[in-house]
């Protein structure tokens, strides 16, 4: 026996001494060298911004065949990269699901949340988050089997809805239901892909989320004309930028990001056309584009700032048209406020 | 000589010699008729199973080899989805298998988490073998667990930097089950001992710990570590959603690990304690030389038994949204194209899950009977 | 003489050392054994508390479980109690434990059975039946759970359409919608019946027991079974009738884009049960394998040998000796298939997970939602352990 007692010992020994040499590698706690409250110049020592963005949504956030993130919410990240380091492919992107969004973001794991949330009073107040920019008008849809022949969701009643729990969706729902004494019975499963597969499978009648996100779970389907988006629009769903609370110039940052994009487009700034626009006699855009100076270093940037994020991701109507356009979502009230939409910048001055 | 003694025995006196039993109690018809035919429910009842089984036999061959479809060009999964409910579609398989095995891990790379899962298989492989329990053994897990690191992070030798968000499929199963055995191993004896420890506030703590994990389902211990743990941290520190995971299955493994060392130590006989306590060994020498090598070797069948339980809880991460081989599989039939095709994946995926966890039941229960009868001798 | 003989008692008390301040004194060791070990668990639980306190601060994240008066506005599929998404979050949480209960009893006492069945089959001389058994237990046990139940789960929502529904037998209709059942209209005069029959039982068990007892004293075996069917038939059809006997069959009727009317098994829970029940049922049926194997064979014989028939022999003499094999990793089995019912959140059963998850989700309020999940179960978990406790001491050995 003592023999092996020994060796028993000293293995263990041995195994406890290496496991903790092992620990820290595996570990690979990432220690912000600031504490949370200052994101911005955590951000900036890092060199890197982490992106909080959805698992997987056609359109908004979805890694191509190559494993290269793309996307209207993968092209805010990416702008304002380019506004903080010049450089739009210092990101890291981290997948959040509806469930962990606020914890990531609370929690310091992201450091900015681009993944349609619905800006809500009570989010805003008691989550330890600030919504800085709306940068997706949305509003909630369903969609059926075209062969049901619906023509509007009032008809919808005694049907099986799925919906994602958790989610405003979900409460609109039962408000909309109960507005229009519908009884529906749900089926609501966590994970949105699963989620699309119990309605394509045919467990539930309708499916209900935003009406991008229907447009774009439409149109990723073998057949799209197989399913009909009903008309009605229950909601209302302005998808924001998050960011943590407790930091305005981070928060500024993102905000004004946003609105760059938005007067790039009102002023014909394109990607391909923004180092001709530094000669624009205007003076809004002259003071935009850093000319002559002194808006960047306001914000804590370098005055070449809003040209690094044109060049990265060109203006909101390029994005638009890039990611959305494809799967069929027009702009409607995403278009600038010069043609009846809601989006809308502030003057740069 | 004998033989002839015996021969002549037999022929003197045919009463004497063995007389080989009726024709119907031996051979294929005796075998048959005292297994199946031994009355009239029996025979019922095996015509019954007989017929459903070679029916349900015919039924899967058909559906899973006959009328399958092995491959399809290019995504056009149409000839499939005609045959829905009549030939399987392992096409799905082929087209993702891949991607099951490895997850979103860059596809040109995927030599390296293959020879990952290999390098895991060759240890529990040397592990099992009785001849190399040594105490070098340990120094072969931490070397092979430091390659796997290696292999799958890279960013030197040449190696190009992975990072850890896409890593998936079977190595993150086997990540998790081993990590969570080799840390929550010396975990569970600590525990264990705690538990029989005659200090009472050490063993209130321990049995708080032991039966508050295993009052509460795994779940919840995850959702835990997805949702809450980041709030434990102090600002600005935060840990990889894998590592939280890992570390929610160790406190757990932890836990159920502890009852089973606890269950070896009692089983020990009582005069092992007297006699070191007689040769004035101290507590952590008694517990080193003398009990631990006892009470771990009889605890070995039960241990793996666990360590099958984790392999398949380690799916349970699929609920938190990491990458295993079960969220492989799921994820693999997202694209419209494939969905719809769950059995097969299902199938495939349930039997990988399967040859681990057969290979290692057989194991368990064969050393079970080796080591009894070594306590027998 | 009786002066000088020491109280025995006296005599093994051990003499009272003095605590000595040194580290040879093994009370001294532990004393201080104790005191570092303690103290570093407080700091760490202190670290981590008073991080939690700093980060809920700083991150203005609301706290405390007011929460649960708030209106919920959650809707909810399966209900045994009457809900509707005005209702708080404390309703809507328990009518999510109720559905955690209702598949835990249901899977409880299914497995049981079907594990006892795959068991004895294991212990059949029919070599075909024992060879099926033994597959059956190794395939299951080696599959986890989550995959089986993902597995059936796609099985059902594999099934044709409401309006394309199989329908075995006139009234039933199987669809991706779940089981649908002809069922009577509930009626006041049921929940009497049900009443009388729950009061019958009582009754019959009572006089049961007298019955044994007299038994006991005179051995006269006494018939039970008229008392039985008074009390637990006659006097239930008895109210029912008095009440004006109603019944109304409510057929299930396929309206609109559903069935209406009739009871209905949702796929969420008919998956989440079959798994449970098939998963656990093979492990059960190794629990009471084991459990018959180890009651000597010498107690059948010597049963066989008084004259017993086969049926008294299971049931006198060899069931409750393997019942104390049996009993106590029965329990940790019963407490499997609780804790294992969690696992509706993967396939969106809406049990007590589901919903407290989808709680902290709404309200942002995790520690609140996961401490609310845990003390569920722990209270779960130690009631099934006192109960199964309570019922292993009664039928343990009584050691003469």
């Amino acid at each position: 026996m003592q023999p092996f007692g020994l060796s028993f010992t000293r293995a263990l020994g041995a195994a406890a001494m290496c496991l903790t040499i092992a620990l820290p590698g595996l570990a690979q706690a990432q220690q912000a060298p600031a504490a949370a409250a200052n994101t911005f110049d955590a951000v900036r020592s890092r060199g890197q911004l982490v992106c909080g963005v959805n698992t997987g949504l056609a359109g908004f956030a979805q890694p191509d065949s190559q494993g290269v993130w793309r996307g209207f919410d993968v092209d805010y990240c990416r702008a304002i990269a380019a506004a903080l380091f010049g450089d739009a492919n210092k990101v890291r992107y981290v997948p959040t699901t509806a469930q962990n969004r606020f914890t990531a973001l609370q929690s310091g794991e992201v450091d900015v949340m681009a993944r349609n949330t619905t800006w809500t009073l009570s989010r805003d107040t008691s989550l330890g988050l600030d919504f800085t920019a709306i940068n997706f008008y949305d509003g909630q849809g369903f969609m059926v089997k075209s062969n049901l022949n619906l023509k509007s969701a009032k008809e919808l009643e005694g049907a099986t809805i799925c919906v994602q729990p958790g989610t405003t969706t979900e409460q609109n729902l039962t408000d909309w239901a109960r507005a229009n004494r519908i009884r529906f019975t749900p089926v609501v499963i966590e994970r949105l892909e699963e989620l699309v597969s119990a309605y394509t499978a045919g467990r539930c009648d309708a499916y209900t989320t935003d009406v991008s996100g229907l447009a774009s779970t439409r149109s990723a389907q073998p057949r799209p004309a197989d399913h009909t988006i009903l008309p009605e629009v229950i909601s209302k769903e302005p998808l924001a930028i998050g960011v943590r609370q407790g930091d305005a110039r981070f928060a500024d940052v993102t905000r004004w990001v946003h609105f760059v994009l938005l007067a790039a487009e009102e002023f014909g700034i394109t990607q391909a056309n923004v180092e001709q626009m530094l000669n624009d006699p205007r003076p809004e855009v002259q003071r935009m584009l850093g000319r002559n100076g002194g808006l960047g270093p306001m914000l804590g940037l370098n005055d070449a700032w809003a040209v690094n994020v044109i060049k990265a991701v060109g203006n909101y109507g390029e994005v638009f048209k890039r990611h959305l356009e494809p799967i069929g979502i027009q702009r409607g009230p995403n278009a600038l406020w010069t043609q009846g939409g809601l989006q809308y910048a502030p003057p740069f001055r | 000589m004998s033989d002839l003694t015996l021969t002549t025995a037999a022929a003197t006196s045919p009463e004497a010699a063995p007389r080989t039993p009726p024709a119907s109690q031996i051979g294929l018809r005796g075998w048959l008729r005292a297994n199946l035919f031994s009355s009239w429910i029996n025979t019922a009842v095996t015509l019954v199973l007989a017929y459903l089984i070679i029916r349900w036999t015919i039924g899967f061959i058909e559906w899973g080899v006959i009328n399958a479809i092995w491959s399809v060009p290019e995504n056009q999964t149409q000839a499939c989805r005609d045959l829905r409910g009549v030939g399987a579609c392992w096409a799905v398989i082929t087209e993702k298998h891949r991607f099951i095995l490895f997850g979103t891990y860059p596809y040109e790379e995927h030599w390296r988490p293959a020879l990952v899962c290999l390098l895991f298989v060759g240890l529990y492989v040397v592990s099992a073998m009785r001849r190399f329990w040594r105490w070098e053994l340990a120094l072969v897990w931490v070397a092979t667990l430091a390659v796997i690191g290696v292999l799958m992070w890279g960013g030197v030798l040449g190696l190009s930097y992975v990072p850890q968000e896409r890593w998936g499929g079977l190595p993150i199963t086997l990540i998790l089950a081993t990590f969570g055995l080799a840390f929550a191993f010396p975990l569970a004896i600590l525990v264990a001992l705690g538990r029989r420890s005659k200090l009472p506030a050490i063993k209130a703590l321990c049995v708080l710990y032991v039966e508050l994990i295993r009052g509460v389902p795994l779940i919840s211990l995850l959702f835990m570590a997805s949702v809450m743990f980041p709030l434990f941290l102090p600002e600005g520190m935060n840990i990889d959603k894998l590592l939280r995971a890992q570390i929610a299955i160790i406190l757990f493994a932890g836990a159920y690990l502890a009852e089973v060392v606890r269950g070896g130590l009692q089983a020990l006989p009582k005069g092992q304690y007297e006699a070191a306590d007689a040769l004035g060994l101290g507590y952590w020498q008694k517990t080193g030389f003398i009990i631990l090598p006892q009470a771990l070797r009889l605890v070995i069948p039960p241990l793996v038994n666990t360590f099958i339980g984790f392999f398949k809880d380690t799916s349970l991460v699929l609920i938190i949204g990491i990458f295993d081989l079960l969220t492989a599989g799921k994820t693999a039939i997202i694209e419209p194209a494939w969905q719809g095709f769950g059995i097969e994946v299902y199938l495939t995926v349930g039997a990988i899950y399967f040859v681990f966890c057969f290979a290692m039941s057989k194991y368990s229960q064969d050393l079970e009977a080796e080591l009894n009868r070594h306590r027998r001798r | 003489m009786s002066q000088s003989t020491t109280d025995p008692r006296l005599l093994r008390a051990p003499p009272k050392r003095k605590l000595r301040l040194s580290w040879a004194d093994e009370r001294v060791r532990g004393i201080v054994w104790q005191v570092v070990v303690v103290g570093i668990v407080g700091v760490i639980v202190w670290w981590l508390w008073s991080n939690t306190v700093h980060n809920l601060e700083v991150r203005r994240i609301a706290t405390g479980f007011g929460f649960l008066e708030r209106e919920a506005g959650l809707p909810i599929a399966e209900s045994l109690i009457e809900y509707s998404p005005t209702d708080t979050y404390l309703r809507a949480l328990t009518v999510g434990l109720l559905n955690t209960l209702k598949v835990a009893v249901v899977g409880i006492l299914l497995a049981t059975i079907l594990g006892t069945l795959i068991g004895i089959a294991r212990l059949s001389r029919n070599w075909l039946l024992s060879k099926l058994a033994a597959l059956y237990v190794e395939v299951i046990r080696d599959l986890p759970l989550l995959l089986q139940l993902l597995f059936w789960y796609a099985i059902l929502q594999g099934l044709p359409g409401p309006r394309q529904a199989l329908n075995p037998v006139e009234g039933v209709f199987l669809s991706n919608r779940g089981l649908k059942l002809p069922w009577i209209e509930w009626q006041d005069a049921h929940s009497f019946a049900l009443l009388a029959f729950i009061l019958g039982a009582v009754a019959t068990w009572l006089y049961r027991r007298q019955a044994l007892a007299k038994q006991m004293r005179d051995g006269q075996p006494r018939r039970i079974w008229p008392v039985a069917l008074g009390a637990m038939v006659a006097l239930p059809v008895a109210v029912w009738a008095a009440m004006g006997a109603p019944w109304t069959v409510d057929w299930p009727a396929l309206r609109g884009f559903n069935f209406r009317g009739g009871l209905t098994m949702s796929p969420e829970y008919f998956a989440l049960l079959l798994g449970l029940v098939l998963y656990t049922a093979g492990f059960i049926a190794e629990i009471v394998r084991a459990g018959i194997l180890a009651v000597p064979q010498g107690q059948w014989e010597a049963a066989q040998a008084l004259g017993l028939h086969p049926g008294q022999v299971l049931r006198q003499i060899v069931l409750p000796q393997a019942l104390r094999v049996i009993v106590p990793p029965m329990t940790s089995q019963y407490l499997n298939i609780t804790k294992n019912s969690s696992l509706a959140v993967a396939i969106g059963y809406q049990d007590i997970v589901s919903i407290a998850n989808t709680t902290l989700n709404q309200t942002g309020q995790a520690i609140e939602g996961i401490a609310i999940i845990m003390l569920v179960y722990l209270t779960i978990s130690l009631s099934i352990s006192l109960f199964m406790n309570w019922y292993n001491a009664k039928i343990a050995l009584v050691e003469r």
